[in-house]
């Protein structure tokens, strides 16, 4: 599936991709404006405002996870399974032993250990998968869309298909809180994580390794690197980002269940390769992501105003979006190949 | 003569001989399985994900992957018969078939214009169109279980023999399907092995920058690849509504998982190049029988999911590690150190 690398020099794909940043933040600006003019009384308020940044951190979470994987030239179809099983694992635990009625204070070292055994639980699942593709060569769609069934199904086992609730309230009155009345927790928590991600990937050098993993194995062997344990951290850290964004879903919802959030996953596909990412490895950078994240919920939250648009039209959407974005990028590429051997020609 | 170690070192003799333990091991556990009436069952559980097997088959090997073959079979399926249950269609159910072959082509032809002419990733594309083509099925038709014209209907009371089980006083009908099953496994095989077409299905799938320079017509290959696989989406549908007699929209969503896992079950790289339709077949065949008898070998319905989603990695998994020891063997020790994860 892995198509060779456009021979495009390095230079001119700084400009390439930097432009997408441009262009991406047009393409947000103008659905804002399209989402104002057409419902002026309901989508410029704070109310919808407030919303909306409870509502995308759960899946923004998961596809700066899938992202990780992305740049390396992978797919991780596991996030949320992944999530779910941490948010099951740790709704579990606060279930069983959480003393009915305990006070806060006796309550909280409980959700502090909850949220470690979800935060294990992710990391364990992304590491398993990591070792999949990494040790034994299984492809990572494959060896994805296979975790992907395990734990949902391992999730589904472990509670007979049984949403998990009455999770002790605390849990989810710290996890709603809202900073300054205004900002709810879940989106500080993205906003820290969109930052780290996007640190790790410009300044170090294991995100410098994703990279050049990304581009071209071989060649990242050749140069030193040990691929296999780039790949194992790669999903290691979306395994771990997953698991947030399980304890966000298990927030909001007050509840764990094993099939929550399904269409999750083409959405954070969908995300990635809007926001930039090339699915065949190498490129794309976060504040892409963030930038896709936004014009999704924007679009999503706006659609949401309309009564008539059936819910089933946004899978459309989605499908339609993803294909176009694809296609424009494509000619987009085409036509920076064709100027820069054009420029090649003259020199 | 046949070489043992290397007929070994296959996927297929190894999965025939996990049906063969498997079907043991059910047959002393419940005793029921080598009964006419069970074996007919499985066949006929079989037919559905047998005939979206081929397609998928190919496209692995081609080198690619799709996901949205189940979608395209069951948005093709409904529009025939919405159109034809409103145009009071009394006529033959061939026109049924030719129908839903029909938009199962166009359908198929936006994956392969997209994935031939535009180069882009397959996996997204078919996403993609995954998605939309549900969403068209849900939205724009506002799909929801409906009733079938009289023809499909007929269709599937057509048997060819019944299987009785005097025992439990059960019988399975073999249904007229398994005919279609039959000849579309050697249409494909007359296709994959005497047709240029089927050799360039490999080829492109082997490495295909090599396969352009000697001359074949990727573009044209992979297009009619994904049109076939419309098409035979197409077929599936109407062969699945017509055994369930209604048609269910949401029937056959979801199964394409499970087909891509027996395909590869059944020794098709998912790199491409290398993949034969005997595995398939076998792939379907342990998958079925799996999914049919996990509770007669004492597993318990909830956790028939992480049965399979184990299943697909360890197949997967085995799968992947035979190719990486066949490869370093073939090329000797000395170029171990370069061998590229």
């Amino acid at each position: 599936m892995k198509t060779t690398g456009t021979a495009v020099p390095a230079l001119q794909v700084r400009r390439t991709r930097d432009q997408n940043l441009v262009r991406l933040f047009v393409m947000l600006l103008l659905v804002f404006v399209l989402m104002t003019t057409l419902r002026p009384r309901e989508f410029p308020t704070l109310a919808n405002f407030g919303s909306m940044m409870r509502q995308f951190p759960e899946y923004g979470i998961m596809a700066i996870g899938i992202s990780l994987t992305m740049i390396t030239g992978g797919i991780d179809l596991g996030v949320v399974g992944t999530a779910n099983l941490s948010a099951i694992l740790a709704a579990k635990f606060l279930i069983g032993y959480v003393p009915q009625g305990a006070p806060p204070q006796v309550v909280l070292p409980y959700i502090v250990a909850a949220v470690l055994i979800a935060l294990a639980t992710g990391m364990a699942c992304g590491y398993f998968a990591g070792i999949l593709i990494s040790r034994f060569n299984i492809p990572a769609i494959l060896a994805t869309l296979g975790t992907q069934q395990l734990y949902t199904g391992i999730a589904v086992g472990i509670t007979n298909g049984r949403p998990q609730s009455r999770l002790p309230l605390l849990y989810s009155k710290i996890g709603n809180t809202e900073l300054f009345n205004l900002f709810p927790l879940s989106f500080f928590l993205f906003l820290v994580i969109a930052l780290g991600v996007g640190l790790l990937l410009s300044r170090t050098r294991f995100g410098t390794s994703m990279y050049l993993y990304g581009t071209n194995p071989k060649a990242a062997r050749y140069a030193g690197l040990n691929n296999a344990s780039i790949l194992r951290r790669t999903y290691l850290l979306s395994g771990l980002l997953s698991s947030v964004a399980g304890l966000i879903m298990m927030a909001r919802a007050n509840s764990a269940k094993a099939d929550y959030g399904a269409p999750y996953t083409l959405q954070c596909v969908l995300i990635a390769v809007l926001g930039g990412i090339d699915p065949n490895g190498g490129f794309g950078k976060i504040a892409g992501v963030t930038l896709a994240i936004l014009i999704l919920q924007f679009l999503s939250s706006g659609l949401n105003m309309f009564n008539q648009v059936s819910n089933f039209y946004r899978d459309v959407i989605w499908g339609g979006v993803l294909i176009l974005v694809l296609v424009f990028n494509r000619l987009l590429s085409a036509r920076a190949e064709r100027r820069a051997s054009k420029k090649r020609a003259i020199v | 003569m046949i070489n043992p170690r290397r007929l070994l070192s296959r996927s297929e003799p190894w999965v025939f001989a996990a049906i063969i333990l498997l079907s043991l091991l059910i047959q002393a556990r419940s005793g029921q399985f080598f009964t006419g009436n069970n074996l007919v069952d499985l066949v006929q559980a079989m037919i559905v994900p047998g005939l979206l097997s081929v397609g998928c088959m190919m496209v692995i090997v081609s080198g690619g992957i799709d996901v949205s073959f189940t979608a395209v079979a069951s948005l093709a399926m409904y529009v025939t018969d919405r159109m034809l249950l409103s145009s009071h269609y009394a006529g033959n159910v061939l026109l049924a078939y030719a129908m839903s072959a029909g938009f199962g082509l166009l359908l198929g032809a936006l994956n392969g214009f997209l994935i031939a002419f535009l180069r882009l990733p397959t996996l997204v594309v078919t996403l993609g169109t995954a998605s939309l083509y549900t969403g068209l099925m849900f939205g724009a038709f506002a799909a929801s279980a409906s009733d079938v014209p009289p023809a499909i209907a007929a269709h599937g009371k057509e048997t060819l023999f019944t299987a009785v089980n005097p025992q439990l006083g059960l019988s399975s009908n073999m249904p007229s399907q398994v005919l279609i099953l039959v000849s579309v496994f050697i249409l494909a095989f007359l296709l994959l092995r005497y047709t240029m077409l089927g050799r360039g299905i490999y080829a492109i799938g082997g490495d295909e920058t090599a396969a352009e320079r000697a001359g074949f017509n990727v573009r044209a290959i992979k297009m009619f690849l994904y049109c076939l696989v419309g098409v035979l989406a197409g077929i599936t549908g109407i062969a699945r509504i017509s055994m369930i007699v209604y048609a269910d929209p949401s029937t056959m969503l979801g199964m394409e998982l499970t087909v891509i896992a027996a395909v590869v079950l059944g020794g098709t790289r998912v790199t491409g190049g290398i993949g034969t339709l005997t595995g398939t077949a076998l792939g379907i065949a342990l998958m079925t029988v799996l999914a049919n008898s996990l509770i007669l070998i004492g597993i318990p319905t909830y956790w028939s999911r992480a049965f399979t989603g184990a299943v697909i990695i360890i197949g997967t998994g085995v799968t992947a590690r035979q190719i990486v020891t066949k490869r370093r063997r073939e090329r000797g020790a000395d170029v171990r150190t370069s061998e590229a994860p």
